[in-house]
């Protein structure tokens, strides 16, 4: 629990604080479509993992609902991108995103049952939790076109609603 | 085939059916909520037993109306779902996938 935090946070840590970049201090519009796009995949990916793994009912249909939101929202994106003439751009802190996202599943991977569920279902709402702390104090504040701002509020809407619905499904694995 | 009786017969009906009108109770009615961006709009709406209330999805998102107490509709991507008020009472729901989605139905005998 604690490495998965620590991981995690480390990644929003980059994000939030002083590494961003170097000489330019808010990530650019590109960046920032690359940022959400990128935390809507690993999302997603874990969303797979713990169908294939869980046999909780519960369990699998929020993940069933991540994978068709993500999925969703992440192709609203891909076409407003493509409408704005806009490339998203890989950058420090999609890179480190992925990374801690990806020694997270590897030790999700290594557990069955209720432990499974209740590591994956936690980590869910600390997941969303810092997404949408990113989504407020830098990736809104810092989008420049009025229409990939407005995606990111819903998109926030949506992670905030994510997040309450992991803690209700986490509090019934208690 | 009464042709100098028809003339007569749209005036006797209008009159016939404005008076039932008065007598008949009002006609049940059906109250649209629009889902837009993870928003019910209205949140709060009144209605009487008998009507319906149509929830129309404009977003790209799976949703639901879900009482508490257990009732649920399932309002899909792009599409609505209705639900017919069999009882009076005040019903607070949200969306079952995005609990930060809340509104509220009174609904009058
Ligand atoms: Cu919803």
């Amino acid at each position: 629990m604690t490495v998965r935090l620590t991981t995690a946070a480390a990644a929003f840590a980059l994000l939030l604080g002083g590494n961003w970049a170097l000489a330019a201090d808010k990530p650019t519009d590109p960046q920032i479509a690359h940022i959400a796009y990128t935390a809507g995949v690993i999302d997603v990916e874990a969303a797979k993992l713990a169908i294939a793994t869980s046999k909780n009912k519960t369990v699998v249909e929020f993940a069933e609902s991540m994978v068709r939101d993500h999925e969703s929202v992440n192709k609203q994106a891909l076409d407003l991108v493509k409408k704005l003439n806009v490339t998203p751009e890989d950058n420090d802190t999609s890179k480190a995103l992925s990374q801690a996202a990806e020694s997270k599943r590897s030790e999700l991977a290594k557990l069955t049952g209720a432990d499974f569920d209740k590591a994956y279902v936690e980590n869910e709402a600390a997941y969303h939790k810092q997404v949408n702390g990113a989504l407020e104090t830098l990736l809104i504040p810092s989008a420049q076109n009025a229409e990939l701002k407005s995606l990111l509020e819903t998109g926030l809407k949506l992670f905030q609603g994510h997040q309450q619905h992991a803690e209700h499904v986490a509090t019934e694995l208690r | 085939m009464n042709a100098a009786a028809n003339p007569l017969r749209p005036a006797f009906l209008a009159l016939l059916l404005g008076t039932a009108t008065i007598v008949v109770p009002a006609q049940a009615e059906t109250i649209e909520v629009t889902i837009d961006r993870l928003v019910y709009a209205p949140a709060e709406i009144e209605a009487k037993v008998g009507d319906e209330i149509e929830w129309i999805n404009k977003d790209a998102l799976v949703h639901t109306a879900t009482m508490k107490g257990g009732t649920e509709v399932l309002v899909p991507a792009k599409k609505s779902g209705r639900l017919l008020m069999r009882e009076p009472g005040s019903f607070d729901y949200i969306c079952r996938y995005h609990p930060n989605m809340e509104g509220h139905i009174t609904v009058r005998p």
